[in-house]
């Protein structure tokens, strides 16, 4: 499994040899990596979510993660920003290796940043005491200060008319939208998406994948999980295909598409473009 | 309301017949007057002895259910030991045993509002736990996440997250709390706390008239429980308003 992990991986690499990216071309990827998971493992009680799973990812890839519900996904980012708790193995997060420590906790929390199925708002706050929270309370920021990066972030997402709305008086593309600007508000270094666009109706998936196709752009790490095959063939350089806890299969977009490796993968893909 | 002044006058009409004797509050009299506004009189320490204690009873008991949320077992046991324990003491016994028997325990003698007070907060504070706890359990786990993900410590996230909305959901239970200490005030009056109720036994004890100044008490408790149930429905309308 590292084996194959460790070839996807810097095929991965070669493929976004196109450039843009400072990391591409250099051989040690771990060194270079932002996240780097090594034999991670996750039970809950007797079941195991998460077997011996490996992953790098560099600064500023735009990973995206997909397969069959169930298939620890979730578990897989949520570990990132330890909503989960990992098991066994080891988890480095821009140099931070994940334990219980709270200033290490602290740190990690401060880089990644992560956005919810069910956008999860405060919804007793205004969309602009929403997006300032964090900058004030963690980063320190002057109410000001706070409120101008709030509205800077508002614009980015092209909502800035309803800083002073309640969650609940936004559409789900616009909720979704706030809270992408919310994490962004903290100025992580990482992003984390899980299915993004899943409790959308489908006239909001467009505005939402909008904004984080420009976000993509933009040289922030990304994992996203996501079905959205469009978004992933546009903005991914490397697709992880995950299965009954494991990864199953690493590639770039547009030869797993083409030629998927793995039975198990080509199924999917399959399965998913026909829906 | 109609029923209440229809009950009312009937009382008034059938004092007339003789058999009652309302004269001893009848405001048109001095007698009279003096005597209301002596049962009067003790709606102030009824509302200051309420007040007080359940503010601090909100604020023990916050404390006592945080622990009860803990994912630490040793916490949780002092959450569960408390309430239980609380819980199983009568509220006259409380007030008699903080009242007399905590001066004999630890040498701190209490005046009459305090003993009361901490009695009738303890008392009530074992229930705020349990509300309070409810009220935080009913927050859906993605606001803690949420909360974390944009890396607010725990005291952060309860101040600004799930405090507030678990309030609001809790305000009716917070009413009926207040509703039911302003009535288990009255029990303080066993050991000499100048409340509606003494009033109202030390009049007793001087006219003779406990129809109709016990009446009178009844009529004291309702109006200020109405006043309060209205102003508890008019505060939960004002928080549902603000954030629709
Ligand atoms: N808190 C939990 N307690 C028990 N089991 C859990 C918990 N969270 C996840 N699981 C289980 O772990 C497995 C992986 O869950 P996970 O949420 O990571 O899957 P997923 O790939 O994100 O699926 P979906 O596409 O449905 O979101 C599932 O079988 C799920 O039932
Ligand atoms: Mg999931």
């Amino acid at each position: 499994m590292p084996d194959l992990l460790g070839n996807a991986n810097s095929e991965g690499l070669r493929n976004k040899a196109a450039g843009h990216h400072i990391y591409a071309g250099r051989g040690d990827k771990t060194a270079m990596s932002i996240i780097s998971m090594q034999n991670v493992s996750k039970f809950f009680g007797d079941f195991q979510a998460l077997k011996d799973v490996s992953l790098n990812v560099a600064q500023g890839e735009r990973v995206v993660v997909c397969g069959p519900s169930g298939s620890g996904k979730s578990t897989l980012i949520r570990c990132i920003n330890r909503l989960e708790v990992h098991d066994a193995g080891e988890i480095i997060v821009d140099g931070t290796v994940l334990t219980d420590k709270p200033e290490d906790l602290e740190k990690i929390r401060g880089t990644v940043g992560m956005v919810f199925q069910q956008f999860n708002l405060f919804p007793h706050l205004k969309v602009i005491d929403n997006l300032c929270l964090g900058p004030r309370r963690v980063l320190g920021l002057s109410e000001e200060d706070a409120r101008a990066r709030a509205m800077t972030y508002l614009e980015r997402v092209q909502i800035p008319d309803q800083a002073d709305k309640f969650p609940r008086q936004l559409s789900g593309g616009q909720q979704q939208r706030v809270a992408i600007a919310r994490s962004l508000c903290m100025e992580p270094r990482i992003l984390l998406f899980d299915e993004p666009t899943s409790a959308l109706d489908p006239e909001m998936i467009a505005e939402v994948l909008e904004v984080m196709t420009e976000l993509a752009s933009s040289g922030i790490t990304m994992i996203v999980v996501t079905h959205e095959m469009g978004f992933a063939r546009r903005v991914a350089d490397r697709m992880v295909f995950m299965d009954r806890g494991e990864i199953v299969e690493v590639g770039a977009p547009e030869d797993v598409f083409t030629a998927p490796k793995s039975k198990r993968f080509g199924a999917f893909i399959k399965q998913i473009l026909n829906h | 309301m109609k029923r209440i002044y229809a009950i009312a006058a009937l009382l008034v009409l059938s004092g007339c017949s003789g058999n009652w004797g309302w004269y001893v509050v009848d405001p048109t009299t001095t007698g009279g007057m003096n005597n209301l506004k002596f049962l009067a009189s003790g709606a102030y320490y009824t509302i200051l002895l309420s007040v007080t204690a359940i503010l601090i009873s909100i604020v023990v008991g916050l404390l006592v259910a945080l622990p009860g949320l803990s994912e630490k077992r040793g916490w949780r046991i002092f959450n569960r030991t408390y309430v239980e324990l609380v819980r199983a003491v009568p509220i006259l016994v409380l007030i008699l045993w903080v009242y007399y028997g905590l001066p004999a325990l630890s040498g701190i003698t209490l005046n009459v509002f305090w003993a009361g007070v901490l009695a009738l907060a303890l008392s009530d504070s074992a229930f705020q736990a349990e509300i309070f706890r409810a009220g935080i359990q009913s927050i859906a786990r993605g606001q803690y996440e949420a909360a974390q993900s944009i890396s607010l410590n725990y005291r952060d996230t309860m101040r600004y997250v799930i405090l507030p909305q678990a309030i609001r959901r809790i305000l009716p239970a917070l009413g009926n709390q207040l509703v039911y200490m302003l009535k288990m005030s009255s029990l303080v009056s066993v050991i000499g706390m100048q409340e509606l109720t003494r009033k109202a036994n030390e009049l007793v004890v001087s006219e003779y008239r406990p129809l109709e100044i016990y009446t009178i008490l009844v009529l004291e408790y309702l109006v200020i429980i109405l006043v309060v149930s209205a102003g508890v429905r008019w505060l939960e309308r004002r928080m549902k308003a603000s954030d629709t």
